[in-house]
């Protein structure tokens, strides 16, 4: 027992904890964007995979992961743009959209998996670099949770001040909300709320391929296997309701899936691995329980408003 | 100076055509430079598509528009705003979660370093405003936390900070106190007459436009049919001009004897959605042939009570008896076979199934009956057709047909709807809420000679209407609530509106009355 506390309670599972935080807080990040713009966005999942899928992908064609990351960032613009074709412009149900995009997401990366690498997906691609810190060597304990972590882990805290800075304390931020709470203010202003939910989608679509990216060409060496994603989008979306949308608590929702995921991973030496592997996901499931009961206080409320 | 004859609004043959709908047939007018210009019309009849049209969120089929001598090319919002016209929408444009300040400074933000919102600024931004326009309100407050009054001013103002100098005014007293209301006029009348501002007015309240409008259009299915010196007309000529023929508002005559209690409500609780105490300890009893109204601003627990009483609403403590039956802890259903229909405040969300026809909708609560049904399960769709229409020639539904879609009608329609079926029931207990809210001046002598009908069969009525004037048409006494409490009781023609704005507001109650008696 002692053992098994020990290796919980280590090092190891805050640096683990930052790893697996990342890709769930950069996808987070862009489902902020689509929330704030009034669009319930579970397509997220999807989004993800495809960063994962083009990102090896480029990496693997042109031999760089900046080629790689390139792509990422092309595939994220793509997504986010078909995306709000359908939500915005042709004004389908974002549902079903979420939903489709999943499945082709699924199925498109699987089928050019399959097609270009085989049925073992690839590997040992160019990866992007790790950044050592010299500096933080000479703390103890915070200098080895913190240094020799993927770029995006030290990305993500930045993305995530900038975006909280975006969302809060710019006109912009101010219009992407209204765009969501109330668009016809918007346009009664002068401005198109449909614009700021086309924004809101690219954005989403950008920073879940980074979370792709991530997950790839980041923490693992240029690997790509089917499904790889493993439902992290609709984490990133639990953590986006959980915090209402505000980028700086959904980073914090996301670390503390991290947690557990790393808690999980530590376990696996003594427990059952499909065991350990349920933990996030019941975190996730107590997180939504919580989050029903908030909103439903919240939506009497606006209905109380609303008589 | 102001000069009479300065334009600053022309309309030049103007016609708009929805699909199925010419919702502005042909219409030149000018409004002039410094004047208030009210705007009259039943639903429908196209004042709103047409201040809609000068507010840029339609493009006009034909014709021209031209502001301060400047065509208008471009129908935008943001092209109007630029031309100095401002619009306070029926239902506010403002984003609940903001503050005053935020709301009012929007698309036209003060900045710091260029890109961040300046908070701060934005809120002396708004103080300047409240000192230059006299309309007090806190720049920091939130939005969804002041009351409609607040938000209005929010709306004016935030009109002026775009540098409007053409203010339209959609249905600006609809959700006013009469205190309120004088407010706002004064407020009107001061900016037209400081600034030499143009204020037009959308309403249907003649009252009002014989109070405040220096000139009033009268516009009827899409045309406008008259535009007169306010001064010149009457408010029956008016009436007349809107529907096309003479409005009778005959006195309502009232016959028969009040009888026994029919409802019966105790030392009663209800909690609102937030769980705070909405009505509280409130008692009153409605007798077999009267109506009860109530008067109140809108939140002060009139709708919980309404809802309570019909079994929508758990009761938190007291009684409630229908009929001389209990009706604590009871369904709808089981209350309404005690004796009781209900016309309920918000037609769209409990009144209908606005994707279902007009037969379906009648028919609610009569599927069972022997005469609809047979075996206990097969719908007998002939006699239920041959119902409908008897039901909806009586009621002088106007649609495409029993079949048509309720969700397509128009309010007026949706509402005779809901009142044909409520009172096809012939209960002895009658709850009507808003009856006749967003309907036209036509359509309301109907409903309100209709009520008055069932009031005279010797239904027990309870009425709860944001319309004063109904409240006080209808009503065979008044009772005046402020917080879930009863503030007073009166006999309405014994009463002034005014001196009931005061026990609305809370500001007088019975038992101050009382005291400064005494």
């Amino acid at each position: 027992m002692g053992e098994i506390l020990k290796s919980i309670f280590s090092v190891g599972t805050l640096n683990q904890m930052l790893r697996s935080a990342t890709p769930v807080a950069l996808a987070a990040i862009g489902g902020s964007m689509t929330e704030h713009a009034g669009i319930m966005n579970i397509g997220m999942d999807g989004m993800i995979l495809m960063g994962a899928f083009f990102g090896a992908l480029g990496s693997y064609l042109f031999g760089s992961a900046a080629a790689g990351l390139a792509m990422v960032l092309l595939m994220g613009i793509l997504v986010g743009l078909f995306f709000a074709l359908f939500v915005v412009k042709l004004h389908s149900d974002e549902f079903i959209i979420g939903c489709a995009l999943n499945t082709f997401a699924l199925g498109l990366t699987t089928y050019l998996s399959r097609s270009i690498f085989g049925s073992a997906g690839t590997k040992g691609n160019p990866a992007l670099p790790k950044l050592h810190l010299p500096l933080l060597d000479k703390i103890p304990i915070v200098g080895e949770v913190l240094n020799n972590h993927s770029i995006f882990v030290y990305l993500t805290l930045i993305f995530v001040i900038i975006m909280w800075l975006y969302v809060y304390k710019t006109p912009q931020g101010f219009w992407l909300r209204a765009s969501g709470e109330k668009p016809e203010t918007l346009r009664t202003a002068g401005i198109s709320p449909e614009k700021m939910k086309w924004i809101a989608s690219i954005l989403c679509g950008i920073f879940c391929a980074l979370a792709g990216a991530h997950l790839s060409l980041g923490q693992l060496n240029g690997t790509f296997a089917e499904n790889m994603v493993n439902s992290r989008g609709y984490i990133a979306f639990a953590c986006v309701i959980f915090a209402a949308a505000n980028p700086a608590k959904a980073y914090l929702a996301a670390l503390m899936f991290g947690f557990f995921d790393a808690i999980g991973l530590r376990l696996q030496k003594h427990v059952s691995p499909e065991l350990t592997g349920m933990i996030p996901y019941i975190i996730t499931i107590v997180m939504m329980v919580y989050v029903v009961v908030r909103s439903q206080k919240k939506k009497r409320t606006k209905a109380q408003q609303k008589a | 100076m102001k000069d009479q004859n300065e334009i600053a609004v022309s309309f030049s043959h103007v016609s708009m055509q929805f699909p199925g709908v010419l919702a502005n047939d042909d219409i030149s007018l000018d409004i002039r430079r410094g004047e208030i210009f009210a705007l009259v019309g039943e639903n429908g009849a196209g004042k709103s598509t047409l201040m809609n049209l000068l507010y840029g969120i339609h493009t006009p089929t034909s014709g021209e528009i031209t502001v301060q001598g400047e065509k208008i090319t471009q129908f935008s919002p943001k092209n109007a705003i630029a031309h100095g016209v401002g619009m306070v929408h029926q239902h506010f444009m403002l984003v609940p979660s903001f503050t005053v300040a935020q709301n009012i400074v929007m698309r036209q933000e003060p900045r710091k370093l260029g890109l961040f919102f300046d908070n701060r600024a934005a809120e002396d931004i708004t103080r300047q405003l409240v000192a230059e326009y006299g309309l007090q309100v806190e720049p920091s407050a939130v939005v969804q936390e002041i009351s409609v009054g607040l938000q209005q001013r929010v709306e004016i103002l935030k009109a002026f900070y775009r540098g409007a100098d053409i203010l339209i005014l959609d249905e600006p007293t609809a959700v006013l106190t009469p205190q309120e209301t004088d407010e706002l006029f004064d407020v009107i009348r001061r900016i037209v007459a400081e600034k030499n501002m143009t204020v037009i007015i959308i309403t249907h309240k003649l009252g009002e436009v014989m109070a405040i409008s220096h000139r009033v259009g009268v516009m009827r299915k899409g045309k406008l049919v008259g535009v007169e010196e306010t001064a010149h007309v009457t408010q029956r000529q008016l009436a007349s001009m809107m529907v096309g023929r003479p409005v009778l508002f005959d006195q309502l005559a009232r016959t028969g004897t009040r009888g026994a209690v029919q409802i019966a409500v105790e030392d009663l609780t209800v909690q609102n959605d937030r769980g705070l105490r909405a009505v509280n300890g409130l008692s009153l009893q409605v007798h077999a042939g009267e109506v009860l109204g109530i008067a109140a601003i809108e939140g002060n627990g009139q709708s919980e009570l309404l809802e309570a009483i019909a079994g929508m609403r758990p009761v938190t403590g007291g009684s409630i008896c229908i009929c001389g039956q209990n009706a604590v802890g009871r369904t709808p259903g089981e209350i309404r076979a005690m004796g009781l229909a209900h016309i309920p405040e918000d037609r769209l969300a409990t009144g209908v199934s606005k994707d279902a026809s007009v037969q379906d909708n009648l028919l609610v609560g009569k599927h069972m009956l022997p005469e609809f049904n047979r075996f206990g399960f097969h719908q007998d769709t002939r006699a239920i057709a041959q119902y409908s229409q008897q039901i909806y020639d009586s009621f002088d539904i106007r649609g495409s047909g029993i079949d048509m879609r309720v969700g397509d009608m128009s309010g007026g329609n949706m509402q005779k709807v809901v009142v044909a079926r409520e009172f096809s029931f012939d209960t002895p207990v009658l709850l009507i809420s808003q009856p006749t809210r967003g309907v036209d001046v036509g359509a309301m002598a109907f409903f309100h000679s209709r009520i008055i009908e069932k009031r005279n069969s010797g239904c027990a009525i309870l009425l709860v209407s944001a319309d004063l004037d109904e409240v006080f048409r209808l009503s065979d006494r008044i009772i005046t609530l402020y917080e879930g409490e009863i503030t007073g009781e009166f006999d309405p023609s014994a009463i002034s509106k005014e001196e009931i704005g005061y026990y609305m507001t809370g500001s007088r109650s019975g038992k101050e009355l009382a005291h400064e008696e005494a």
